[in-house]
């Protein structure tokens, strides 16, 4: 593996040793010395040209427990019409030697570019591209289902060594602008479980039915039928999304239809988890009783972040130099 | 007194070989054998055996960028690579700085194309002001200048204006011009980036569908009849802008429709790679769409080629696909791309070839009659505009090696059939041996 | 994933080994009897195994650990607690090697503080495992002691460590691959010596 774009370039076993490694990477941050020495003297930069300050601080964790020296490289200014552009930024990474680049781009593509136009040598780790992929926030999805659904075990390292085979798992809201949904709808099949989306059919792309997944525009059918293992909400963007030619007649609508509410958590088999990856909009596309909880592992995604992006960024920059 | 041109052997539109006589900008003599003797002297005897001979192209789409970005394309570098193309006339787009919208802008730009000398160069007149689509331009006086603009597009934009669009249609009928549509509904392709479809979904690159382009066409050609104007179709791409077409020639609509040479060939496949070189507007369909629109070709549907040649600066493709601008090269591989489509596949002769690329053309763009008439069959006494093509050859394409001043081909290390190894501007060689022939502007 | 020490890695293989481009040096049963000797010389060193902890380095160091964990529960009725120690992340030659998987470090709940912590593994070579290992130890706790049990020593030390129990010592050339096989990893008990040619 030399760079994370896409997880639909995962097999089901790059994906599981992905998950492995994350696992024993997680078992590493229970210690009082987080800190393992494993990358020392590696530069990785992380490159935004969003913000994005979850992902940043988690990718910026993830690679500081590993001793590598970090960079934070704040290209907001940049956006694709002004500022300096993805080329010439490319090429003064390299010259500082970068060896791994996180890059998170409001542009879908943008850090397949950075990964082969020859412009750089560092290993790429797309962190959110467009309306593209969002590969490591798929895995750290992976990893929290697998933690808390395969295996029966509790612990960082539960499951290891196993797929996702057998598991239902409900992907609500915004998939049409989701990178999160991609990822996850690549990954999670790829791992063996099975995908519904559920959005109203103005937040589903055309060309869906290529994507190896259910489609639903009725939550309470999926629910009631489907009987998911876990329920994956996600973000609606409130202003963009109601009003003249908006995608929803009003935020009331979207959350009576939608929303993860008290009703509906009741609804859901007794194991099942409840996941968002933030930031979420309380009131719209999750109520604050669904929220916080005990189905709800929303925080401990978080915590998964860090341990998948350690495993990510081992692998990337171990070995073949 | 020009140069006397003998070529021995060619097969005119791929028939039987001929030996033609080139004298005093017009064919003179087409015989089985035309001997030597008593010809003038100094007649260059061109070997031409198994070269297909076709009346020049005419490109009815083409961008050459100047005025405003002489970076890009000049009028010379632009018409010296139609002419490397096998073109003898290429109507220029309006979408420049400032825009082609004034009868100075397009006199200025019909002067500068005859004095470059590669091709013939027919101004496109803008249809409203500054491509805003609010207000007709002057497009009388376009007509009426020395320029003797017929065809009017806002090419780049679409007319979206009903009424301004159903306004053009009628007014241009005074001097029977046509109003060439860029069709593309703008409120369902806002931000628009790539064909919508199934990889559209899976890259994350957002959508221009087809019902965009053909809602408008659907739209003109009802428009077109309702009000008994002159409609062409710039560039379609989609299978059901074939069946539009078709149907509304079926209804005889006077409507006429071009195709381009990469949506004849290229797919929105090519988009997974994220290489804005194959960014385009309108974009690169599917498959289906493919095979819809050279099947319309082949069966008359479509009436023309045409490249929308749309020459672009290196950083602009060099960069995010988001921000990439739209557009590719195309004058110096169409020919190619249609015998390879085309030809090739055995759907269209080399007569058909002359007819979408030359005859059509011509005819849609009002420049086939008169002293410097373009799109004429290959006949004694007409004016001797010919392109000379060797089928058999096989060529790696490399954008570096173009005459265009842009490198934004999309065939790139494409290998590709047939190779122009002459053209000829009445009568007056502008290629010879594949490669321009540098007198050309200094003999003005 | 096999892991021996630096330079003696092979790719697994699906069936056991019979030996034919390798002599065996050590089978079943002498590795039986040396891995009984050590655990009594462990006893002797540590009077007794109040403070013992056995922490295997996987993949082949952590079968071994255990099977010295039973022995010294035979001599020593309260036995020692035995783990395993993952050394992959604090290695010093990540960039020269092809992808390594991690292994599990799974200390006992005892802890490491104060203990007198054995590190087991299968070959004692250049040293960096080791090396590693104590890296590793001191990011977990302070153990009161370290020491070392290697079934094989086959020289060639990069760096100043030495075993403090070894099964057996076993000279080879640098060109020669030594290759521990257990029951629990690999289907059989033996340690081979095969040349270096011809192989990976």
């Amino acid at each position: 593996m030399k760079h994370l774009l896409s997880t639909a370039d995962l097999s089901r076993a790059d994906a599981v040793h992905v998950l492995d490694t994350a696992a024993e990477m997680a078992a590493t941050q229970s210690r009082e010395i987080k800190k393992l020495p494993t990358l020392r003297g590696r530069t990785v930069v992380n490159l935004f040209f969003e913000d994005s300050t979850r992902t940043r601080i988690s990718f910026e964790t993830a690679a500081k427990r590993l001793s590598a020296d970090v960079i934070n490289f704040s290209a907001k200014g940049s956006s694709v019409s002004k500022g300096e552009s993805l080329k010439d930024t490319a090429l003064t990474l390299q010259a500082m030697g970068a060896d791994a680049v996180v890059c998170r781009h409001q542009a879908s593509g943008a850090p397949h570019l950075l990964a082969h136009a020859g412009w750089l040598d560092a290993a790429v780790v797309n962190a959110g591209d467009g309306t593209h992929q969002h590969p490591t926030q798929a895995l750290l999805d992976a990893f929290t289902l697998r933690r808390h659904l395969v295996g029966g075990a509790q612990g960082p390292t539960a499951g290891s060594g196993s797929d996702l085979a057998g598991l239902h798992v409900a992907v609500v809201g915004d998939v049409l602008h989701s990178r999160v949904a991609r990822s996850n709808v690549s990954l999670l099949t790829t791992l063996g479980a099975r995908v519904t989306l559920v959005a109203p059919p103005t937040l589903v792309p055309v060309g869906v039915e290529a994507w190896p997944c259910d489609v639903s525009y009725d939550f309470d059918g999926t629910l009631a039928d489907g009987k998911p293992d876990a329920v994956m909400m996600l973000r609606v963007q409130r202003e963009r999304m109601s009003g003249g030619g908006g995608f929803f007649p009003s935020p009331l609508e979207y959350s009576r239809a939608y929303g993860l509410d008290a009703r509906r958590l009741a609804t859901l088999p007794d194991h099942a988890i409840v996941m968002h990856p933030g930031p979420m909009n309380r009131g719209l596309e999750i109520s604050a009783d669904a929220a916080d909880s005990p189905r709800a592992v929303i925080v401990e995604q978080v915590a998964n972040g860090v341990a998948v992006r350690m495993a990510v960024l081992y692998l990337l920059l171990e070995g073949n130099r | 007194m020009s140069t006397t041109y003998l070529l021995r052997g060619v097969r005119p539109l791929g028939g039987d070989p001929a030996d033609l006589l080139l004298q005093d900008g017009a064919i003179r003599r087409i015989e089985d054998t035309i001997d030597t003797d008593g010809l003038p002297e100094g007649t260059v005897v061109i070997e031409a055996d198994g070269l297909v001979a076709l009346p020049g192209l005419v490109d009815l789409h083409t961008h050459l960028r100047e005025p405003g970005r002489e970076d890009t394309e000049t009028i010379a570098s632009g018409t010296r690579a139609a002419a490397a193309g096998g073109f003898t006339a290429v109507h220029a787009m309006a979408n420049t700085t400032p825009v082609a919208d004034t009868a100075g802008v397009v006199e200025q730009v019909w002067r500068l194309g005859r004095d470059a000398g590669w091709v013939d160069v027919h101004p496109v007149g803008a249809v409203s002001v500054g491509l805003a689509g609010e207000q007709l331009a002057e497009l009388g006086a376009m007509a009426h200048s020395a320029a003797r603009v017929r065809v009017f597009s806002d090419d780049g934009k679409c007319v979206w204006d009903p009424v301004l669009m159903r306004r053009a249609l009628e007014y241009v009928k005074a001097f029977d011009g046509v109003v060439a549509q860029h069709a593309q509904e703008p409120r369902l392709t806002e931000g628009a980036q790539m064909n919508e479809g199934v990889v559209s979904a899976e890259v994350g690159l957002q959508g221009w569908p087809a019902v965009a382009e053909e809602a408008i066409i659907a739209r003109d050609v009802l428009l077109a009849e309702h009000v008994g104007s002159r409609l062409h179709v710039c560039h379609l791409s989609t299978a059901g802008s074939v069946e539009l077409v078709r149907w509304a020639k079926g209804r005889g609509i006077d409507v006429t429709a071009e195709v381009t040479p990469h949506h004849l060939i290229l797919t929105d496949e090519l988009a997974r790679g994220y290489d804005p070189r194959f960014k385009v507007n309108p974009p690169l369909r599917t498959q289906a769409d493919v095979d819809a629109v050279r099947e319309g070709l082949a069966d008359g549907t479509i009436d023309i080629v045409a490249t929308d040649h749309a020459p672009h600066a290196r950083e602009d493709k060099d960069c995010e696909w988001a921000a990439a601008a739209f557009g590719m090269t195309g004058l110096e591989t169409a020919l190619s791309v249609v015998q390879q489509t085309m030809v090739d596949t055995g759907r269209m002769t080399w007569a058909d070839v002359a007819r979408v690329m030359s005859t059509n053309p011509a005819r849609i763009g009002r420049i086939d009659t008169g002293e410097h008439a373009q799109g004429r069959p290959l006949e004694v006494g007409e004016p001797a505009n010919l392109v000379l093509v060797d089928p058999a050859a096989v060529r790696t394409v490399d954008g570096a090696q173009q005459q265009t001043a842009s490198v934004n081909t999309p065939f790139a290390g494409h290998e590709l059939p047939g190779r122009v190894v002459a053209t000829f501007l009445r009568g007056r060689a502008t290629v010879l041996d594949g490669a321009p022939v540098e007198t050309v502007g200094a003999a003005r | 994933m096999s892991h021996t020490d630096q330079g003696t890695r092979v790719p697994p293989e699906p069936h056991p080994a019979n030996g034919a481009n390798g002599s065996v040096v050590l089978g079943h049963a002498e590795i039986q009897r040396a891995l009984t000797r050590i655990a009594h010389e462990i006893v002797e060193r540590n009077k007794g195994v109040a403070d013992v902890v056995l922490l295997g380095i996987p993949s082949r160091g952590v079968p071994l650990a255990r099977r010295l964990a039973e022995r010294l529960a035979t001599i020593e009725p309260a036995g020692a607690p035995v783990g395993s120690l993952d050394v992959t992340m604090y290695r010093d030659d990540l960039r020269s090697h092809p992808t390594r998987a991690i292994g599990r470090t799974d200390v006992p709940g005892t802890g490491i503080d104060g203990k007198v912590v054995v590190l087991v593994d299968d070959v004692l070579y250049s040293g960096r495992t080791i090396r590693a290992a104590l890296d590793a130890l001191s990011d977990l706790g302070r153990p009161r002691a370290v020491q070392l049990a290697a079934l094989v020593d086959r020289g060639h030390r990069e760096l100043p460590i030495r075993a403090d129990f070894v099964g057996k010592n076993l000279p080879t050339a640098h060109t020669e691959r030594v290759r521990v096989r257990l029951t629990e990893t690999d289907g059989e008990d033996a340690v081979l010596i095969e040349s270096g040619e011809g192989t990976r």
